[in-house]
């Protein structure tokens, strides 16, 4: 039977497995709207407040399930809006497949109303994407934009569809199965082979792991690997929940604004074993002074990732949980003593540090962080980006892969709001989003989202009444010339806030007081905003200044 | 050390696939000495010559990133000296009575030939490596370019050695 091209989009996204899809109407996909309107008992569709928000929740529910997250929008500015949320993807490894509206072939090129070349815009932050121009093409087109968002590496893929394909009709044979991404890439027996040799000769290795982990799936074979390698674990702000936080190897994030003991243990290390991370200039720092004492080895799905950033001694490239499970099998026990002891000083170090660097005041960061960690019980934690995003990544006790959501590679100000209620949708769970007073007003709008979709989630506000992570840097490098970073001006309430758009809201002062609110937020079935009040020179520590390595590390702020 | 290197590419023929290839360079700051395009003898492929300079790790990031592309379907660094390369050169000269004769003079020994003449311009095509059609400019610059066109370098490798078997 011929059915019209918004029905196949339809009927494609149900094989293809997805139950939810996050999107906002407009001109030219009220076709697809209406296939949408009459298949709602097969799959949800979630109105966002505004495109980019709903390309965030399409990223937060693939990040916190590991499917393949979908997002619709219109032509032209529908379609622009989503591209910081395809880009966030891009940067941070998201399956994702993005469909977009276009005006009628017969107008594409004459800058028809809404018309915007949305492949060509999009073509650097997207994996592929494709505009499909036959209706016969269609079904096959969007199977492979599954297919490549979660083949390997994954990442976004954009489907841009003329209004008159969505109108013609044809033939639609559904498949019985999701497709099957291409196969993976295993790593080499002669290099794990060398790997192991290069292992065995190291007395002080040190594991760098990034979110490779965790869309790989190789937590539990990661944790094995150090212990019979007996290595401290560091890792990326995107490996973060792959490993427990209490495990004993961890000892956090490293770089910028990572971990004292995990930034000097792999200064120290005479071997560094990276295992899908890519050395961002966030986890290196300088990259000429980088690496000038210790060997690399480099395993990671994506063979463009090696020796990208950092050349390697030893590059392997393949599939991460193959490789680690390989690895496990052909090593034997190893172990460090004063490796281990030199680690563990390090560690007393740094929580002497961490104390001493702390201001004292009674609701500082980290006691925000600790309280909400105290109540929260099985929450998908998510974050902004700017200071509150460090403090959590540094302080957040995780426990399991896919708990923590927060946009690493593009740094996204604005994430948070859109990813917390995708995540919920896609796992059911309570949201938890840590976010500053300067994110959040980048995109608050979603509030109605998370309202109208009645989205268990609790948004904790650090708000210091300052865009503090550039208040910091101008602290630091330029003056204390508090260029645009006061937010003062604004008065905005945002218990008032909340209210409005129907949530809860509280502002807390104290301890106590959040612990009070916490409690109660914990408790209800819906949106609740907590305002906490931080001091406007808290700051993030350690910090290695940007270009800077380990020897200008700052560990407090005078 | 910066040398040049030559790549072929070989890659799905549907549109846009240029701006995906031209766009990687662009985007990661490699640049393109000169690039070619063109079909190859099945009309689902088109090969790409790509001439660049860089070190070997930027010739490793390039084969890399490109090989990613989903419509890239195989890329080779042409081995140098296992290669044959050409360019096309048109060029378009002067023609004045006192140097008319030098000019053809060159065209014979250089084994080009010239396909269009005017009371005021002759026009030269030549085929060759790049550094014969360098040579040729050079020479022929102070009888006055008028203007002048070049392909780019186009490759393949000696003997049976072939970067795509393409089934008919």
């Amino acid at each position: 039977m011929k059915i019209s091209g918004a029905k196949i989009v339809v009927e494609t996204l149900i094989e293809q497995g997805c139950d939810t899809v996050f999107g906002y109407p407009g001109g030219q996909v009220i076709n697809l709207f209406d296939e949408l309107y009459l298949c709602r008992d097969r799959i949800k569709h979630v109105l966002t407040a505004h495109e980019q928000g709903a390309s965030h929740s399409a990223d937060g529910y693939a990040r916190a399930t590991g499917k393949t997250g979908v997002v619709i929008a219109t032509s032209g500015p529908g379609a622009t809006n989503l591209v910081t949320g395809i880009a966030t993807a891009y940067l941070d490894s998201v399956p994702m497949v993005a469909i977009t509206g276009n005006v009628p072939c017969s107008l594409i090129g004459r800058d028809s109303f809404q018309e915007v070349d949305i492949v060509g815009v999009t073509m650097p932050v997207t994996k592929h994407n494709f505009i499909v121009k036959d209706v016969t093409e269609l079904a096959e087109t969007l199977r492979m934009a599954f297919k490549i968002a979660k083949s390997g590496r994954p990442g976004p893929v954009l489907v841009d569809i003329p209004k008159d394909v969505q109108i013609a009709k044809c033939e639609y044979t559904p498949e019985s199965q999701p497709v099957v991404p291409y196969p993976l890439n295993f790593a080499k027996e002669e290099k794990l082979a060398e790997a192991v040799e290069l292992i065995k000769k190291s007395e002080r290795p040190y594991i760098y792991f990034g979110g490779g982990i965790i869309s790989g799936k190789a937590s539990e074979e990661l944790v094995e690997f150090a212990d019979k390698i007996d290595a401290p674990l560091g890792c990326s702000l995107m490996g973060l929940s792959a490993v427990p936080s209490d495990n004993p190897h961890f000892l956090g994030m490293q770089g910028m604004h990572g971990h004292f003991a995990s930034s000097v243990a792999e200064d120290e290390a005479d071997l560094v074993i990276a295992l899908g991370a890519r050395f961002s200039d966030r986890a290196t720092g300088d990259k000429n002074r980088f690496a000038k004492n210790f060997s690399i080895i480099h395993i990671d799905i994506d063979s463009a990732e090696l020796d990208k950033n950092i050349p390697s001694n030893l590059s392997i490239c393949g599939d991460i949980k193959d490789a680690l499970s390989r690895l496990n099998a052909m090593i034997e026990q190893q172990s460090h003593d004063s490796w281990s002891a030199r680690i563990q000083e390090l560690r007393e170090e740094e929580a002497k540090r961490v104390e001493s660097a702390r201001s004292g005041r009674e609701l500082d960061p980290f006691a925000i962080v600790d309280i909400v960690s105290e109540y929260e019980k099985d929450c998908n934690i998510v974050t902004d980006v700017g200071q509150h995003q460090m403090w959590t990544a540094q302080r957040y006790p995780l426990k399991n892969p896919r708990t923590f959501l927060t946009s690493g590679g593009l740094g996204t100000m604005g994430f948070g709001m859109g990813a917390s209620i995708g995540a919920s949708c896609g796992t059911g769970k309570r949201s938890i989003l840590f976010t500053g007073d300067g994110s959040f007003g980048m995109n608050l709008n979603e509030l109605a989202t998370s309202v109208s979709q009645n989205i268990p989630l609790i948004v904790v506000i650090m708000n210091n009444g300052v865009l503090g992570m550039v208040r910091q840097w101008q602290t630091l490098f330029f003056d204390r010339h508090y260029s645009n970073t006061t937010l003062d001006e604004r008065k905005t309430d945002f218990v008032k806030l909340a209210e409005a758009f129907g949530a809860r809201g509280a502002r807390v002062f104290t301890q106590q007081e959040l612990r009070d609110v916490m409690q109660e937020a914990m408790a209800y079935d819906g949106t609740f905003v907590i305002d906490c009040a931080v001091d406007c020179d808290e700051f993030v520590l350690p910090m290695l200044p940007p270009g800077g390595s380990i020897d200008d590390i700052i560990t407090e702020i005078k | 050390m910066a040398k040049q290197y030559i790549i072929g590419v070989i890659v799905s023929n549907i549109s846009g696939v240029l701006s995906r290839v031209s766009g990687m360079f662009t985007r990661r700051g490699f640049n393109i000495d000169s690039l070619t395009v063109g079909e190859t003898e099945s009309g689902e492929f088109s090969r790409i010559t790509i001439a660049f300079h860089g070190d070997h790790e930027i010739r490793d990031r390039i084969i890399r990133q490109l090989d990613k592309l989903h419509d890239v379907k195989e890329v080779e660094i042409l081995d140098r000296h296992e290669t044959v390369t050409r360019e096309l050169l048109l060029i378009k000269v002067r023609n004045q009575p006192d140097t008319r004769q030098d000019i053809m003079t060159a065209v014979e020994i250089f084994r080009s030939k010239i396909v269009d003449y005017s009371p005021s311009s002759l026009t030269v095509e030549l085929t060759g490596e790049t550094t014969k059609i360098d040579a040729f400019i050079e020479l022929v610059k102070p009888y006055g370019i008028m203007e002048m066109c070049r392909t780019g370098i186009v490759a393949l490798e000696r003997g049976d050695k072939c970067l795509k078997t393409i089934k008919n």
